[in-house]
């Protein structure tokens, strides 16, 4: 009678507390309790009042940010706002921001649509990565290089799925979050320093040939606004054509799936397992599909992560899947654009906090590298209270988050 | 807890006894902002050389030899100590002269390949900044009718040793973990975070308030504790009344884990050394064991045994378990689950920050990420052992201590080493999830 999961036993918890007969004693204790389980008790944190007042701040902010980005990019004289304006512009269009993207594309289909706590997105994202970069550096033509990409990061899918899909959740955290530490470690390991060049990783332009080759941008330069870039190189107009039109596509491939039957298997799955068991479905092999799929966007990712700069295993570790988790939930979990709008958001407003410390902040205080960790900070907790307040982000739906593991 | 400290006490006398006279035999050079060592001892396992040169020659990122830089000789002293000062901060080749070297001696090759030079010599970056006591540098001597295997078997027992310290020192803080999870479910990925502020205290504490470094520790101890109470108080419970789930809480650790590293970060972005200065230590046989690493397996233990006795009879420790088995049922009991979950994460923040204030001491000290690293540790210890099982933690910390510093002697290059605990953690999963000690029913 006690032995079942607790997850699923939140009201029937406190029927028995009820039927105990101490249900009027223990209200307090026993919502506490019925919290700690997981059920879905007691009111909001804030007053509505207050909810009104946080959302006309957030429009406020997203309305000043906007208008920063359009006047520096028209070339308008605001001191160090210009500056400003113009590194949350060059960053809201970065090659790296759209492969965060796509990882967060991956991670929706993980978590948002399946429920299922992916803790090492950066994982599938190195696999992705160096499955290509060694390929392209071995001489493989660019399809086969991008699939072997595809290929190591489905593995590892399966790998990690086999021994963790049949548990509760926080074991495929625990195992996933570990599993890509274990790559990061492999990959700076010195033993195979000769493939994968150890901590200081595989330079972009060993790899980034095969794909500036298939340019037709032409050369030379391309001033729009206030943007100034390569037509084709690392950090070009092509790198940003391509990295962006793969979002496109990664959003159009998801609207798809999750407007077909099998995505509102997946939305079964995560709302009760049990229901879809008993539906005739074989949950395991669903939650397997979404693990492996959303790895893969997160081995494209890794790709177009790695394209302008180089592969260095430091640079896409735990850190990076925190990113990723932040970007989901602020754009909103469970929706198609959320994890665009998140990713872009993510770094325009971290870039937005630190500029603003760094600026207004003196040294004395706060100096640029400090900052920079003030940044973070913020970020870190803008996560806790956007889960907290506002677990649906921009552009969820409140109901399609009850989600538990 | 005052015995303890009175206990503390007399073991710091005790070492700050030793410690001069281990000091006035120590080597001239002290690093400084200015300058740094390289130091290094040449000891056979049998003696200690005295009079060998070693061979420094500063040498370009290739590992040619700089035009222009002399090398230089130093060396080693009645007890096998060499060292070497240097004021700009490059790669250095050390080698061992071999015709310094007394009759019956040879030189080893490095076995490291991360540092090997050409035929016997080793490569290090030497930096300014890092340790008083220099850098150590690792050159093998052996007597030419010496075994491998005695060698191998001393490795061994070393790192048992070091593996038995660091498995003690998880456990403190796996056990806190483990028993969060158990009361409120929760997986708490700042607990790591936790260890990084019990070692960033005890360095603020013993190096810029300048408390004495026992009584520094049991501060630290309380300092955290009282950070579990205020977020217990003013975070999770909150959290509990309105009814977040598990998913999102286990969120919410993750950005307060995000948040605290670089807080530390903004204390200090190098890695901090709560005693800086070369431990005084004995040698047991062959191994040798820092005073201050027996004193903390000495506090783990007593505090693991003292953790285990209150859990199983007194009171307060059957209601803990209690929670832990079923909250609904504990709380209809009539125990107060409030005041249980309360005091689990003060103790369970007391404890990490303690193992992280010994941990800083033994080994060479944390960064604000080292809390990362421990984490997995201790993720994998608690999964091994059984999720939410205190003494399920005790075992697993033990077993993943013991195997990340042993599995180096097996062959494991050292930079896998913490691989080793999480491929032992997947591969488990594969044959019993509910781990070591669980249940079968506390899984999916």
């Amino acid at each position: 009678m006690f032995d079942k999961k607790k997850s699923e036993t939140a009201t029937a918890q406190e029927e028995e507390v009820a039927a105990l007969g101490v249900a009027a004693d223990l209200s307090e204790t026993a919502a506490a309790v019925t919290a700690a389980a997981g059920g879905e008790v007691g009111g909001p944190m804030l007053s509505d009042r207050a909810r009104e007042i946080a959302g006309y701040v957030a429009w406020a902010i997203a309305a000043a940010i906007l208008l920063i980005m359009v006047l520096a990019f028209f070339g308008v004289e605001m001191g160090w706002t210009t500056e400003l304006g113009n590194s949350m512009l060059d960053q809201a269009l970065d090659p790296q921001t759209a492969a965060v993207a796509v990882a967060v594309i991956g991670l929706n289909i993980h978590f948002g649509y399946t429920g299922l706590l992916n803790m090492g997105q950066a994982g599938f994202m190195l696999l992705g990565a160096y499955g290509f970069a060694i390929s392209i550096v071995e001489g493989v033509p660019l399809v086969f290089a991008i699939l072997i990409g595809l290929a190591a990061s489905g593995l590892f899918a399966v790998v990690l799925g086999v021994p963790t899909l049949k548990l509760r959740g926080d074991y495929l955290a625990i195992v996933t979050i570990s599993a890509a530490e274990i790559v990061r470690y492999v990959g700076r390991a010195t033993a195979f320093n000769e493939h994968t060049g150890g901590p200081q990783g595989i330079e972009g332009q060993d790899f980034r040939g095969p794909v500036t080759d298939l340019s037709f941008f032409g050369s030379g330069n391309l001033d729009v606004g206030s943007l100034d870039y390569i037509l084709t190189g690392a950090n070009s107009w092509w790198m940003r054509a391509v990295a962006w039109s793969v979002v496109a596509l990664c959003v159009v491939v998801v609207w798809l799936l999750v407007r077909s039957p099998w995505g509102r298997l997946l939305r079964g799955v995560r709302e009760d397992e049990d229901a879809i068991r008993s539906l005739g479905k074989n949950v395991f092999a669903v939650k397997m599909q979404a693990l492996v799929l959303g790895g893969l966007f997160g081995a494209i990712a890794g790709m177009l992560y790695v394209l302008p700069s180089s592969v260095v295993p430091d640079s896409i570790g735990r850190t990076l899947t925190f990113y990723c988790w932040t970007a989901l939930l602020l754009g909103g979990a469970a929706t198609v654009f959320g994890p665009v709008l998140g990713s872009i958001l993510f770094f325009v407003v971290r870039i937005l906090v630190t500029g603003i410390a760094d600026n207004t902040v003196p040294d004395s205080y706060l100096n640029t590298q400090q900052a920079g960790q003030f940044g973070w900070i913020v970020i870190g907790v803008a996560l806790m209270l956007l889960v907290i307040f506002r677990p649906q982000g921009v552009l969820g739906d409140k109901r399609e988050l009850r989600f538990n593991v | 807890m005052r015995w303890l400290l009175i206990a503390a006490a007399l073991l710091g006398v005790l070492f700050a006894g030793v410690g001069p006279a281990a000091a006035q035999a120590a080597e001239p050079c002290r690093a400084s902002a200015d300058n740094g060592c390289l130091t290094g001892t040449l000891d056979t396992g049998e003696e200690q050389l005295e009079g060998v040169d070693v061979l420094i020659t500063p040498v370009d990122d290739k590992g040619e030899p700089i035009v222009g830089q002399e090398p230089t000789t130093a060396t080693t002293d009645e007890s096998g100590r060499w060292s070497f000062s240097f004021t700009e901060p490059g790669r250095f080749q050390v080698e061992i002269v071999e015709d310094s070297l007394p009759d019956g001696v040879e030189a080893l090759p490095s076995k490291s390949k991360l540092l090997k030079g050409p035929g016997n010599s080793v490569v290090v970056n030497g930096m300014i900044g890092g340790l008083a006591s220099g850098q150590p540098v690792i050159l093998g001597v052996r007597s030419e009718d010496y075994k491998a295997e005695t060698s191998d078997f001393e490795y061994f027992l070393q790192s048992s040793v070091n593996g038995i310290r660091l498995g003690l020192l998880l456990a403190l803080a796996s056990i806190g973990l483990s028993l969060i999870y158990g009361t409120t479910g929760l997986s708490n990925f700042a607990h790591a975070e936790l260890l990084t502020m019990g070692g960033f205290t005890g360095y603020l504490l013993v190096q810029n308030v300048g408390i004495p470094l026992w009584p520094a520790v049991a501060l630290v101890t309380v300092i955290c504790g009282a950070f579990g109470w205020v977020q217990d108080r003013g975070l999770w419970q909150p959290l509990r009344r309105r009814g977040l789930g598990l998913t999102q809480l286990m969120i919410v650790t993750i950005g307060l884990s995000l948040a605290l590293q670089y807080v530390f970060q903004l204390i200090d972005t190098e890695t901090v050394r709560v005693v800086v200065g070369i431990p005084d230590g004995v040698e047991i046989g062959s191994v040798g064991i820092t005073w201050q690493s027996i004193i903390s397996m000495a506090i783990s233990i007593v505090l693991l045994i003292g953790v285990g006795v209150v859990l199983l009879k007194t009171r307060i420790g059957q209601a803990t378990r209690a929670v832990a088995d079923n909250p609904a049922l504990a709380a209809a009991s009539g125990i107060d689950v409030d005041r249980v979950i309360r005091l689990v994460w003060t103790v369970a923040a007391a404890f990490a920050g303690l193992a992280g204030v010994l941990y800083a001491l033994v080994t060479n000290g944390v960064k604000w990420d080292s809390g990362l690293q421990i984490l997995l540790l201790l993720f994998a210890a608690v999964t091994l052992g059984g999720l939410g099982t205190a003494f399920g933690a005790l075992l697993g910390s033990m077993i993943i201590g013991y195997v990340v510093e042993v599995s180096p002697v097996f062959g494991m290059p050292s930079d896998f080493k913490y691989a080793t605990a999480l491929v032992i953690l997947i591969l488990l999963l594969l044959v019993r999830p509910q781990g070591l000690l669980g249940r079968p029913e506390r899984i999916g």
